[in-house]
């Protein structure tokens, strides 16, 4: 966190950017949410909220630090 | 009575005209040499940034009628009107993954719309006529219902009439402000509205739910209201807080099947490939989702109307209600005056935003997939522009007749259709962005199989108070299995696209049927801002200068 650049290999100006494997786990984002068994329950409540509400909504929380990972993880490197 | 909320009206007035100011102002905004070229007025230069990204895809993404509907769906039917929230989850990942390539081969080759990728890609017209065809047909009814948002405010605000001239006529106002500001604008307009719309929302929602729940006595009453409301009811077995073991399957692929809808919407389309490069769509990716907070927190409006005892207001027709009301109603209750009426400018506001997007879009589409390809082959860029400005403003008229003359519920079932029938690209536009395996003729059988399966599918359901198109809410017993489940109807009807598709392309190809020359290169769909292989193209060496000969 606190390194705003490790010493990152010096990537191969890539052509298949894409291919990274770090995109596999934006399937986790796409796959959990649609999983009723994790979410649909009324216990245990936060702040009142039924599980079915509060866990949805954390989901999110979930999407965006996938997609922030995976952004960080794939972005080029060293400028252009 | 409209002299009960007289300051509401003027608070809604004075922050509408405000925006309208900006709409028109809009066209100096970050304004190019020559706005005569369609890249500028429909796709605002490609130039958007983060934060400008971020604006206009939220506030092309989250619209008024979403704001009005969803928590309506939670009022009505409980935790079913929740899969909005994972719907707008599993949209960005999937951006994220697709829609970046398509930016990439887009920019490469100046595409404007998905139907140019896919008549590139598959060196078909005919599928490009069907893309285009589908996403105009799909999206006319879109923006139609950001007019039952509007008017949704409206009558709660009082503004109604006797005669069907008197009720709309706010209505038809707003929208011809709207159609000028986007002829004369393009996409900047929205792009600077936006801004407006989403921090109104922001505020509104923020108060809302800190404000509203300390009133109605915390959230877990607000839940146990709702609960009881729902046990009173009995005549809808499918209702309550939580999903029940024959709605799960619906509640997964209808929040599925709509994810990947909507990012095959022109609108959203033509919101990506307004960014300036890859990093600012994937940034967005990341920060997007801060509107599906607030999309899950406006959803559960629906409950604190419930809990507060809200009554919707009466529908067109005698004895039944408006649901739509529910939120407009919840605000005029609880709010001071002059923050309802904020509250209600940002719902209205919300409305213009999509639905100058959508009409871009739908322009774009006329203009370079049906008049430059079927009309006149070698429009120059700025008959482009102008055509695709004309036509922006046709497709408006033609949403305003829509409210006027119809049903309103024709525009609602029209809107469940659409998402059905757009989802019947994805085997030609998402997968064409990762394979070129499919035959033309295999993708355009399959888009007939599955558009016409779709159809009858929808035709089939029934609500409790309708025969037909009563929902997407497929029973899975009319296919002749044991159960009570339902399935969303977008999801059989693209699975059987698919598969139609593959078997056609492998009977053509055991044929050796000609397939055309793919437009693109593998390369292409990792191109970014500043690639040195971008090609000028036909388009842009044309002399910007000709006039269309009148």
């Amino acid at each position: 966190m606190a390194a705003p650049e490790p010493e990152a290999p010096p990537t191969v100006p890539t052509r298949a950017k894409d291919h990274s494997p770090w995109n596999w786990l934006l399937f986790i984002p796409i796959v959990v949410p649609l999983i009723p068994a994790f979410f649909n329950g009324d216990s245990p409540r936060v702040f009142g909220f039924p599980r079915f509400y509060w866990l949805q909504l954390a989901f999110i929380l979930l999407g965006v630090g996938t997609t922030t990972l995976v952004y960080q993880m794939t972005k080029k490197r060293g400028g252009r | 009575m409209w002299r009960d909320h007289l300051t509401e009206i003027i608070v809604f007035s004075v922050l509408f005209l405000l925006v309208s100011v900006m709409g028109f102002v809009a066209a100096r905004w970050r304004a190019p040499k020559d706005m005569a070229h369609l890249d500028e007025w429909g796709l605002g230069g490609r130039s958007f940034g983060g934060w400008i990204t971020w604006f206009l895809i939220g506030g092309d993404l989250y619209t008024a009628y979403t704001f009005v509907a969803v928590p309506a769906l939670v009022f009505g039917a409980g935790a079913m009107g929740f899969f909005a929230v994972p719907y707008t989850i599993v949209i960005y990942p999937l951006v994220f993954l697709v829609l970046v390539r398509l930016w990439s081969v887009s920019h490469r080759h100046g595409f404007v719309t998905p139907a140019d990728f896919v008549r590139s890609r598959f060196d078909s017209p005919v599928l490009a006529l069907l893309v285009a065809v589908t996403g105009i047909v799909a999206t006319m009814p879109y923006i139609a219902l950001q007019l039952v948002g509007i008017e949704a405010v409206l009558k709660t605000m009082g503004v109604t009439g006797e005669s069907a001239l008197a009720r709309h006529l706010p209505i038809i106002i707003a929208f011809a402000i709207l159609a000028a500001y986007t002829y004369q604008s393009g996409l900047r307009a929205p792009a600077l509205i936006a801004f407006v719309k989403d921090s109104l929302i922001y505020v509104v929602i923020l108060v809302a739910v800190i404000w509203l729940p300390q009133k109605l006595g915390g959230w877990g009453s607000i839940f146990d209201a709702a609960e009881a409301k729902f046990q009173a009811t009995a005549q809808n077995p499918n209702d309550g807080i939580l999903l029940n073991a024959n709605n799960q399957l619906q509640y997964v692929t209808l929040a599925f099947g709509s994810a990947l809808a909507l990012f095959l919407y022109p609108h959203s389309i033509t919101g990506v490939l307004a960014s300036r490069n890859r990093d600012v769509i994937k940034r967005n990716m990341s920060a997007l989702p801060a509107y599906s907070l607030i999309l899950g927190l406006i959803a559960l409006l629906g409950y604190m109307a419930i809990a507060s005892g809200v009554k919707p207001l009466p529908g067109t027709k005698e004895g039944t209600v408006d649901n739509n009301t529910v939120v407009p109603v919840l605000f005029d209750q609880q709010f001071p005056d002059w923050f309802a009426g904020v509250a209600y400018a940002a719902i209205g506001i919300g409305a213009l935003v999509p639905a100058a997007i959508m009409s871009i879009a739908a322009a774009n589409l006329f203009t370079r997939n049906i008049y430059k390809e079927y009309l006149k082959r070698d429009a120059s860029p700025a008959q482009e522009a102008n055509v695709s400005k004309i036509t922006s403003l046709v497709v408006k008229v033609g949403a305003v007749a829509c409210i006027v003359f119809l049903d309103p519920q024709f525009s609602i079932d029209l809107q469940l259709i659409g998402g059905v029938i757009i989802l019947q690209t994805l085997p030609a536009v998402a997968l064409g962005l990762y394979t070129r395996w499919f035959h033309r003729t295999g993708l355009i059988v399959g888009w007939v199989a599955g558009m016409g399966l779709g159809m009858w599918m929808l035709y089939q359901v029934a609500s409790p108070t309708r025969k037909h198109f009563g929902g997407s809410a497929f029973p899975l017993s009319e296919f002749g299995f044991d159960t009570t489940k339902t399935i969303y109807v977008g999801i059989v009807a693209v699975a059987v696209n698919l598969a139609v598709a593959a078997l056609v392309t492998l009977a053509l190809r055991a044929a050796k049927v000609e397939e055309g020359v793919d437009g693109t290169e593998p390369d292409d769909y990792f191109a970014d801002e500043g690639d040195p292989r971008i090609t000028p193209g036909p388009d842009r060496d044309a002399d910007p200068a000709r006039e269309p000969v009148a």
